[in-house]
């Protein structure tokens, strides 16, 4: 099939971006989104032309690098996958697809579809450590975890930190990762010593990057590749009015 | 704003009750009214409840507001170059978009309600009739675009709750659990419903005319 792709094209942060259109031909169904980029890619190089710039690392849907909005919709409106998991039997001859990165303040284009997530990073660092004895592997049954516990963290720990939850929120708010991370540790018996504190370092680093406040639109579970569920934005909220009223 | 928003809920419940009152007739009705006024006295001088309200009402609108347009003001500034393809809503739910522009709907009505009923300076029978003849006049068939401007405003009311309560309830944090958050979505549902239901009953009545 035969495409007419706009791109978001940006060299460099300072530079201002535009859409550029690019015709894109003998696309295979079989071929993932990332592959349909590379073979754009591929002939923009063979003909001299700067490539667009992507990121992607696992192609398997696992490590939370790639991510573009794709007609509007973060990662393409197919449900529960990541961008490199959106094959492209998805579109149909002929079809205009927009492809724009990730738009928040907090995350700055690097270039063209290329964001700047260490904002994430900066969260987690908040979070800071857990009290659990180092050095050899305690024996795995020694702190015994509940069942529905245990599945209901193991749920959040799915996040892979792609940020679509961001790109995807009308308000551009950072909860669902935020609540996804701190719901994660505040299940388990691991995470006790240090929940409250956690949950108020780490909500407080997301207000500072500057992402937008939540009012519960669930536009970011909707496109969230791992379908990681609003009950941890209560946890989050649950866990944060407990310190804060400390 | 889920703290004033509660605020909010609760007077619409009892005002919605107090409503209600116009189907037991006259009597009751203007005799409920004038209990709002002289409640407690002589030991608290009159208009002491409607006061109170009064204030707590106007401090939690004001804040409700002041809250809203922080959040959208923090909302513009997070994302400052905006998607060129429309987004495109995927999580299906209409409430929670209409909750900033439904908000001010809400407000404009409720200034001309106070104008109508409160003060009755847009009343046919003005502010000195007793409030069921305010209430009655105000509805009848010849005066239809009102009781249709009320209806729409109740269904944006609905909607506004609808999201608003589970909003709220996701604020507050108590929605962690699958099977309790199920139970507190049905609960914005509900509420949501019998509000609008409870206060529409008496504009459409009236204007039928199975109430004069
Ligand atoms: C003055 C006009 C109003 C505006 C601009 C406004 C706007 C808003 C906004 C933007 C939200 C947050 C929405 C969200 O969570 O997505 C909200 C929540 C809410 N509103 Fe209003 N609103 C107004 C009037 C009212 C009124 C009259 C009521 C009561 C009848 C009300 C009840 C609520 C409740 C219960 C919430 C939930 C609080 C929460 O999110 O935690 N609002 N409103
Ligand atoms: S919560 Fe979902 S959408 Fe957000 S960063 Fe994690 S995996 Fe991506
Ligand atoms: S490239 Fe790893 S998730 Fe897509």
């Amino acid at each position: 099939m035969n495409l007419t792709l706009k791109i978001w094209r940006q060299n460099g942060s300072s530079d201002k971006g535009r859409m550029v259109t690019y015709r894109v031909e003998d696309v295979s169904p079989d071929m993932s989104f990332l592959e349909m980029l590379d073979v754009l890619n591929e002939r923009l190089i063979l003909e001299g032309d700067d490539p667009v710039a992507f990121d992607h690392d696992c192609r398997e849907g696992i490590c939370g690098m790639c991510g573009m909005v794709i007609n509007g919709v973060a990662h393409g409106e197919q449900k529960l996958t990541t961008t490199c998991q959106l094959h492209m039997r998805h579109f149909k001859d002929g079809d205009v697809v927009t492809i724009e990165p990730w738009r928040a303040a907090a995350f700055p284009v690097v270039k063209d579809l290329v964001v700047d997530r260490s904002a994430f990073d900066r969260i987690i660092q908040a979070g800071g450590f857990i009290s659990v004895p180092a050095g050899s592997a305690p024996e795995a049954h020694s702190v015994p975890v509940p069942k529905a516990a245990a599945d209901a963290a193991f749920d959040a720990a799915t996040c892979i930190g792609c940020g679509a939850c961001v790109a995807a929120c009308p308000n551009g708010s950072a909860s669902l990762f935020t609540a996804a991370k701190i719901t994660h540790l505040s299940l388990l018996p691991q995470g006790q010593p240090e929940r409250e504190s956690r949950a108020r370092a780490m909500v407080e680093q997301m207000d500072a990057e500057g992402f937008g406040g939540c009012t519960n639109t669930g536009e970011c579970t909707a496109v969230c590749p791992k379908g990681i569920p609003l009950d941890t934005i209560a946890q989050m909220n649950a866990d944060y009015l407990k310190a804060a009223s400390k | 704003m889920a703290v004033t928003g509660a605020v909010l809920v609760l007077f619409l419940i009892g005002h919605m009750l107090g409503n209600l009152k116009i189907f037991l007739g006259a009597d009751s009705f203007n005799h409920y009214a004038d209990w709002l006024r002289t409640v407690g006295s002589p030991a608290l001088p009159n208009r002491t409840l409607l006061t109170i309200t009064e204030i707590v009402l106007v401090v939690c609108v004001v804040l409700h507001m002041w809250a809203a347009v922080s959040l959208a003001r923090r909302a513009a500034k997070a994302r400052p170059v905006k998607y060129a393809a429309k987004r495109k809503s995927q999580a299906n739910g209409y409430a929670a978009q209409t909750m900033r522009y439904g908000g001010v709907i809400i407000v404009l009505f409720v200034v001309w309600h106070l104008l109508d009923m409160t003060f009755g300076t847009v009343n046919p029978k003005g502010g000195d009739a007793t409030p069921y003849d305010r209430m009655i006049a105000g509805f009848q068939p010849d005066r239809w675009w009102v009781a249709l401007f009320y209806l729409v405003a109740m269904v944006m009311i609905g909607l506004h709750l609808r999201h608003g309560l589970w909003s709220a309830f996701q604020s507050l944090g108590l929605t962690r659990r699958p099977r309790v958050r199920g139970l507190l979505q049905k609960t914005a549902v509900a509420v949501s419903a019998v509000l609008v239901l409870g206060f529409v009953a008496a504009p459409v009545c009236i204007l039928i005319g199975v109430v004069k």
